[in-house]
């Protein structure tokens, strides 16, 4: 038996969604660091309770009957730290995603420059970007504040001004914000937060302190024109957050006292984790994080160059649901589907569901509906957080996604599949990978709790991965080629570890699966047709290792972008045999 | 596991919060008998501003701007009313092109509300004050039969009840409507076109109770200046079968439609009204239940969305459903009789 190299100190981890609360319990076993046990229950954040830290204890309560260890006292209070007769705790650290869409009124001076930063600086969490003013804005100062007025934000973000640079126009920017927070009731006054020129730091201490209910200042996001660096600013954005959240929900300031102040909204938790492994594993490849829950979805890249972190609540499968059709057409959200169901019913459904979006698909054709609509929710989020993907990222094409290895995928909608197969080909049709990738389901959305968790035990979450605490789907190989349906492009042999061979011809417009289970691994050969490309150059082959998974080694040969056919009939029949395939009914 | 409860009840203690959402006057006072239509607090407010840059206008300094500036905070200034004079031979001058009240005046500049109105909130129920919040509004307490319903237009207004839906399945178009309805609440089944809600606000009605609307509708109930609510949801949605009894044995009562939409967070909910006579001390409102066999639950998704059941059994562990999906389930008796297995997230209990 391994003997223990660490200190074992157990930690609790806690996510409050908006639909459950997850309590995760990590602690040392032969060791080494690992997920034990979690419990689930319904949160709490709404009405009648009010109080997130009512679902806390409930989740808790479920784990302690998992773990058969005591961990709340009589008074349903957390016991830490770990008391001699087994109970309790060490430490506990908490993420966040429940509440109310933050509203945040963006200010700024140049559209695409310190506008564009501070709207990828309020991307990166749950915020609703409801007002715009910036030097272009063409409304008198008046219009401005009954624009703010009107839409009385949470947070103002203020960005402007390379360091040293323009000062005079951000002060006539700050006038109207000045002069509508000074007329919003006291508990509407928002927060602000400052992340534009360090050289002007103290003037808006002195002119924005006295009017939001709290200021804080970031480094510059643009120190100089030609440079962006929003993490120290997103930082100070998640503290905001927090604090936010404290003041919109009961039970958030008892959650921040237990753990000591480690609560984080679980999109900034899950960004840090994959800042972490694009650190750690990433060599060429980027490494890819989705997360498609009821709060939002939320798109996390890491790449050599640059870490990319987006938050789309308007793409949230919770009670936005039916404001996802502002963004997309009934016709695209039924290309997805494989049952003939109509627009109306749809609509019906998209409606129907943001009025309970706890609830989930009971019937075949439910499922069906949801599938398509988070579908056509996560590719919308993906091609929007495209967007800000550096151009010297590793690619096959421009145009196409980046090469990534691996994609992790968590949240509500993509667990709420009745098999991997299932998952694995909602994420084929909506991130629309290319290349060879590995593409990993995180069941127990562990992901942002072990970001939250680094912070406390910088080994506990590179432990945590290496044991094999989330499910490998398998290994993903998808070529890029220009062919007619049915042309073969692709032929792959797996030799296996006991030297047995399986052998895969892949045409245009199929998908084709080798058996390779989880925890074995194989030599992939791959001999590209027709000019194809799996990331060794156009035509050129080579051999692999891969790993196993729920479903071996996938090979999607069905094009990059996927183009359904326009036929509804066959499209139908096609996404049937595609799901088929990959271990559907 | 806890269930959310939707509440249908005949008979209950019901006791809302009437606040205005700005600092205003609270006209009742504590213990006062008020009727739906009487006004309990009242506030101005203002949607516009105008910004006057005095010191740019008369080209001086801002602390120069500020000593020549004549007006206070809360100072009323009729349109043209002169609000600062320059300095000179032929001293320029400021005036106000908006009748408004200032609000800030400082840095050179005055700020001043125009376009001002009156807001007024209305007591919505029949009741008693039994609080009043300064500044704000009232708590206010009656007795009487209340129906939750799943979305409002937000609005609300009350009037007498009449009943057009024979059955819980019924459509409300405009031909069912007539002018011996103007001022009534209409009890209907589902609205399908538009016509049925124009027809409506011709006559006037105080409000529609439907089943469900049309989500190609939303935009239109939305400007309709009389309260909708839906009891059950969106598309061709039936009553569901508590409700409709509920209502339909409670015509020509006067009924408060309170069209507000559904706040998961505050936990306001569009609801139904009926005030009654009562000396009996109503037990307080569970908003809380724990699933357990006997308890009357409805169906929020398929199968059998709407429908009212009771549980007969709740299901150890995981229960793989007709989706494929495994999560905790109960076994449900459906009033028609059947027997279905529904995950517990699907379920609210009514009562």
């Amino acid at each position: 038996m391994a003997s223990s190299l660490i200190d074992g100190n157990s930690i609790l981890a806690v996510d409050v969604g908006a639909a459950n609360t997850r309590a995760v319990m990590f602690d040392v076993v032969e060791g080494e660091y690992r997920f034990v046990a979690s419990g689930v229950a319904p949160s709490t954040a709404e009405a009648p309770f009010k109080d997130v830290s009512e679902g806390v204890r409930n989740a808790i309560v479920n784990l302690q009957a998992v773990l058969g260890k005591t961990l709340l006292d009589g008074s349903r209070d957390l016991i830490t730290p770990s008391q001699p007769n087994g109970s309790g705790v060490d430490g506990l650290v908490v993420t966040i995603s429940a509440g109310p869409t933050i509203k945040a009124v963006l200010v700024g001076l140049l559209k695409d420059v310190s506008l564009e930063s501070a709207r990828r600086l309020a991307e990166s969490t749950y915020v609703r970007i409801v007002e715009t003013i910036g030097l272009n804005d063409l409304r008198k100062p008046e219009q401005q504040i009954d624009a703010i007025l009107r839409v009385r934000p949470d947070l103002i973000v203020i960005t402007g001004g390379t360091d040293g640079g323009a000062s005079r126009s951000i002060h006539k920017l700050l006038e109207p914000i000045g002069l509508a927070s000074f007329l919003l009731p006291e508990e509407k006054v928002p927060a602000v937060l400052f992340a534009g020129n360090e050289k002007i730091t103290e003037e808006i201490k002195t002119l924005v302190g006295s009017f939001a209910s709290a200021l804080h200042v970031s480094p510059n996001v643009r120190p100089s024109l030609e440079t962006e660096d929003l993490e120290p600013a997103q930082r100070e954005l998640a503290n905001m957050v927090v604090n936010i959240r404290k003041r919109q929900i009961k039970g958030v300031d008892v959650l921040d006292v237990w753990s000591g102040g480690h609560v984080l909204p679980t999109a900034y938790a899950t960004g840090r984790m994959v800042r972490f492994l694009a650190k750690v594993y990433s060599a060429d490849k980027g490494i890819l994080s989705v997360d498609l829950g009821a709060s939002a979805a939320v798109i996390s890249a890491g790449f050599k160059s640059k870490f990319t972190l987006n938050v789309y609540p308007q793409f949230g499968m919770g009670d936005t649901l039916a404001g996802l059709l502002n963004h997309t057409t009934l016709e695209d959200i039924l290309r997805w589907s494989s049952l003939d169901i109509s627009e109306g019913v749809l609509r019906d459904y998209l409606h129907q569901k943001s009025l309970y979006p706890s609830t989930i698909a009971a019937t075949k054709e439910d499922l069906v509906m949801a599938q398509a609509v988070s579908r056509q929710a996560l590719y919308l989020a993906m091609q929007s957080a495209r967007r800000d993907f550096p151009r010297d990222a590793a690619r096959i094409k421009p145009t196409l996604t980046p090469l990534f290895d691996p994609i992790l995928a968590s949240g509500g909608a993509l667990n709420d599949a009745s098999h991997p197969g299932q998952s694995l080909l909602l994420l084929l049709d909506s991130i629309q990978p290319v290349g060879v990738t590995t593409v990993i389901l995180d069941q127990n959305n562990l992901l942002p709790l072990l970001g939250a968790a680094a912070a406390q035990n910088s080994l506990l979450p590179v432990q945590v991965i290496e044991s094999g605490a989330f499910l490998s789907i398998g290994t993903v190989v998808v070529p890029i080629v220009s062919a007619n349906y049915g042309t073969p492009i692709l032929r792959a042999t797996l030799v296996y570890e006991n030297g047995a061979e399986s052998r895969v011809d892949l045409k245009y417009g199929s998908l084709e699966t080798l058996p390779l289970s989880s925890g074995e691994t194989g030599k992939l050969t791959i001999q590209c047709l027709r000019g194809a490309d799996v990331g060794f150059g156009p035509g050129r082959g080579g051999t692999i290792s891969v790993s196993g998974g729920a479903l071996g080694v996938v090979f999607d040969g069905r094009g990059r972008p996927l183009n359904l056919p326009a036929d509804a009939v066959r499209r139908r029949e096609l996404i049937k045999k595609w799901n088929w395939t990959l271990g559907g009914e | 596991m806890q269930a959310p409860v939707h509440h249908i009840i005949g008979l209950t203690s019901i006791v809302r919060e009437r606040l205005l959402p700005i600092s205003g006057t609270v006209l009742v006072r504590l213990g006062q008998k008020v009727n739906p239509s009487d006004v309990v607090a009242e506030a101005n407010w203002s949607r516009e501003h105008v910004l006057l840059d005095v010191a740019q206008l008369l080209g001086v300094s801002s602390n120069t701007a500020d000593r020549l500036i004549k007006c206070k905070v809360d100072d009323r200034l009729v349109a043209s009313a002169e609000i600062a004079v320059g300095k000179g031979l032929f001293p320029r001058s400021v005036s106000t092109p908006r009748e408004g009240r200032v609000v800030v005046v400082g840095g050179g500049q005055v700020l001043i509300e125009v376009g001002d109105s009156k807001m007024e909130l209305r007591a919505g129920i029949s009741g008693t004050v039994i609080e009043v919040i300064p500044n704000r509004g009232a708590v206010i307490q009656t007795a009487g039969a209340l129906i939750q319903g799943v979305w409002g237009n937000g609005r609300i207004d009350s009037g007498l009840l009449v009943n057009l839906a024979e059955k819980p399945d019924g459509v409300l178009t405009a031909a069912r409507l007539d002018v011996s309805m103007r001022g009534s609440v209409i009890l209907g089944g589902m609205v399908k076109d538009a016509e049925a809600l124009k027809a409506a606000a011709d006559l006037p009605v105080r409000g529609l109770i439907l089943s469900s609307l049309y989500p190609s509708l939303i935009p239109l109930a939305r400007e309709m200046r009389y309260p909708i609510l839906l009891t059950d949801g969106f598309g061709p949605l039936v009553m569901n079968s508590v409700a409709y009894k509920l209502l339909s044995t409670n015509v020509k009562r006067d009924v408060t439609v309170n069209a507000e939409a559904n706040d998961r967070y505050s936990g306001n909910r569009p609801e139904v009204i009926i005030s009654l006579p009562t000396s009996a001390d109503l037990p307080p409102l569970h908003e809380f239940e724990t699933f357990a066999p006997g308890l009357q639950v409805r169906m929020r998704r398929p199968p059998a969305m709407g429908m009212i059941g009771s549980i007969v059994a709740v299901k150890p562990g995981l229960t793989t459903l007709l989706s494929g999906l495994r999560a905790p389930a109960a076994e449900v008796k459906l009033e028609n009789g059947e027997t279905v297995v529904a995950p517990l997230v699907n379920l609210e209990v009514v009562g």
